[in-house]
């Protein structure tokens, strides 16, 4: 299972990185900005698939870090003293203070990393340390991002409103309508991606991925073991709203422009569907889903808008009856079983009083004695 | 008008807000409550009353029209609750978070066929005579107070819906039969109680009332395929803050969350107000994680 992950991975990038030669331009800047929310997806993988923490307001913490290199380009645009232009049909005179920090290219890249990753720990130390979760924690996060949006909304002179932040020139100094430039983003995007998933992958495997999974499936149990599950899930959700705020700067830079309607309740919900189609468990499956809806949804949506809200709704219910694991799941059918399925976790079975309790007195190999072991009660 | 007077007109408003949050979080809490399953097509029933109210309306006198659909508005979506919880959320039991997903996409596909059928922009529903006008005072200290009769027509029906309800669980068998699966569902399971049927009931009359609340929101508002979101966010946060244990948890709750809102909307404006509510639930569950009332149990639920 893995070897085939591994190939699966690396063709993958094969193709990824051959991209910019094949497809034209604007299908690559589609591609560009899937890629970069793929690498928010993976956040949702490690949040929800490994820790089992519904989150349905990542499109906040994606609209932080959106939001801060946003303004970041705003400024880069203005001439000395001049101030961006829906400030002035506000009736704002001078840069408001919050804004000021942002002339910095530095602080912007800062701020969109730390900023998320700040408020979403605060916000699960909050929730999490009193046991507040399943449920409840995901309504919080869905009703954080409807507060977040029309808080947005309504502090026009200051955000742009609702037509968000757009019309930006340079980047960095590099001209954004440079095709170079865009090419440029891309591999940046598929760099970061590529580091995201690894260091996700690499996560996964440790100590901590491990409680992780064992968070999801009975917190208790791993109260009884004497761990706290809150620090960890405070972590894990923290790195999955660094991940969603990175995601938030790429997307930024490749479309040139961040407003509430991206960011909302509904984008949120539907960053979840595109984990969920390709299997909330495994990383490579929320790249895979975030790329297939995504571009479904812009070849159908713009034939036959109606038709897609149906399918979008459809593929909700479709994904979660039939097929919870995803298209991991439908891969894992054609594959041996995995070596460490959830089921084996079952309560061991109880010696009946007329058996013999097995005793230790033969010496085993250890190779016997795994045997053994797997075949019987313990795991 | 006197400052006392647009102080209280204020509060009226924001009871009567309140008590249409409360009938929208009725079924909510009852069948999270029940089942640990939150229904996020809820709203979308709360719209679905309102088109059934409308389209009665379409074909009755208006006088009479309008109980008659508030009757069809409970049925038609206490059906459609049934069929629901038949055919997806049973299939889900034990997997609440997944659940929500799904009745999410419930959810869009029905805003979407209201859309498709109705249009867009939103169909009023005329109250009936004895629904409209306004009552005024005229003398004292409340002078220029101006109370709508619909709004004070829908405070006394959420009051209704509420006592009704309360009577059903305390006095009824079938109420009793709830409150038993709430408590320790497996031990009602094995004193030979059809939890199925007690599941299925619930979410039925959830959903009905939801309806109701969609017929009783009409009054006052246009009926918009969206008019189930604009309402929903709120009907969970008084789950939240009501707490699974008892209908007195959510009837406070929708009251604190509609008082809360509607007070903060004087002094600041609605979206400072959603963010300073939330501020305020967060900080809540700080103090009461369970909600205001809750069941004390001693069995240690594995969510």
């Amino acid at each position: 299972m893995r070897r085939i992950a591994v190939v699966a991975s690396s063709v993958g990038m094969l193709l990824l990185l051959f991209a910019p030669f094949c497809i034209g331009a604007y299908n690559l800047s589609l591609l560009g900005r899937f890629l970069a929310m793929a690498i928010l997806a993976l956040g949702i993988s490690l949040v929800w698939g490994s820790a089992g923490i519904l989150p349905l307001g990542q499109g906040l913490f994606f609209g932080l870090g959106a939001y801060a290199v946003a303004m970041h380009l705003k400024l880069e645009a203005l001439g000395p003293g001049e101030i961006p232009d829906f400030m002035q049909w506000n009736g704002l005179n001078s840069l408001p203070w919050l804004w000021v920090p942002f002339k910095s290219g530095v602080f912007a890249i800062a701020a969109s990393v730390i900023v998320p990753v700040l408020f979403a720990a605060a916000l699960a130390w909050l929730l999490f340390h009193r046991r507040v979760g399943g449920v409840y924690f995901a309504i919080i996060t869905q009703a954080l991002a409807l507060a977040a949006t029309t808080f947005i909304i309504s502090q026009q002179p200051y955000t742009g409103g609702f037509n968000g932040l757009t019309d930006f020139a340079n980047a960095f100094g590099f001209a954004l309508s440079d095709q170079r430039t865009q090419t440029d983003l891309y591999y940046l995007t598929l760099l970061i991606l590529a580091l995201s998933f690894l260091g996700s992958w690499w996560l996964l495997e440790t100590q901590f991925g491990k409680l992780l999974r064992a968070i999801r499936d009975g917190e208790n149990r791993v109260r009884f073991f004497g761990y706290d599950p809150a620090p960890y899930k405070v972590a894990v959700f923290a790195i999955g709203a660094m991940l969603a705020g990175v995601a938030g700067v790429l997307f930024t830079l490749n479309i040139g422009v961040i407003s509430p309607a991206m960011i909302g309740v509904v984008p949120s919900i539907e960053m979840v569907i595109w984990v969920a189609v390709g299997g909330r468990e495994s990383l490579i499956g929320a790249i895979l889903g975030t790329l297939l809806v995504n571009f479904a949804k812009d070849k159908i949506s713009s034939a036959f808008p109606e038709l897609w809200l149906y399918m979008m709704g459809g593929l909700f219910v479709l994904v979660v009856t039939v097929l919870p694991e995803g298209l991991g799941g439908l891969l894992r059918l054609l594959g041996p079983e995995p070596e460490e399925s959830r089921k084996t976790l079952a309560i061991a079975p109880v010696v009946k009083a007329s058996e013999e309790v097995p005793r230790f007195e033969r010496q085993e190999t250890p190779d016997q004695l795994k045997k053994r072991m797997n075949g019987g009660a313990v795991q | 008008m006197t400052e006392f007077a647009l102080l209280i007109g204020q509060g009226f408003n924001a009871v009567s807000v309140a008590s249409i949050l409360l009938l929208a979080a009725l079924g909510l809490a009852l069948s999270f409550g029940l089942m640990g399953v939150i229904n996020m097509a809820h709203g979308e029933l709360l719209m679905m009353g309102g088109y059934l109210t409308y389209l009665t309306l379409q074909y009755l006198p208006h006088g009479i029209g309008y109980p008659i659909g508030m009757l069809v508005a409970f049925a038609g979506t206490a059906i459609f609750g049934a069929i629901l919880e038949v055919t997806l959320i049973r299939r889900l039991y034990g997997r609440p978070l997944d659940t929500l997903l799904a009745t999410w996409g419930v959810s869009l596909i029905l805003q979407q066929a209201a859309r498709s059928i109705f249009g867009p922009i939103g169909n009023e529903v005329t109250a009936p005579a004895w629904l409209a006008g306004s009552i005024r005072i005229s003398g004292g200290l409340l002078r220029g107070l101006d109370l709508p009769v619909s709004r004070l027509f829908i405070i006394m029906l959420s009051a209704a819906v509420l006592g009704l309800v309360a009577l059903l669980t305390t006095r009824a068998r079938m109420g009793m039969l709830v409150q038993a699966v709430h408590q320790d569902r497996s031990m009602a399971e094995a004193l030979g109680i059809n939890t199925r049927i007690v599941d299925l009931l619930v979410f039925a009359i959830g959903s009905g009332v939801a309806g109701l609340a969609g017929s009783a929101l009409a009054l006052i508002a246009p009926v918009t395929p969206t008019v189930g979101q604009s309402y929903i966010v709120y009907a969970f946060l008084v789950v939240i803050v009501g707490g699974l244990g008892s209908l007195l948890g959510t009837a406070m709750a929708a009251l604190m969350v509609g008082l809360f809102s509607a007070g903060w909307q004087i002094f600041t404006s609605v979206s400072t107000s959603d963010v300073l509510l939330l501020v305020f639930v967060i900080a809540f569950i700080q103090f009461r994680p369970r909600g205001m009332v809750s069941i004390r149990s001693r069995s240690l639920e594995e969510t």
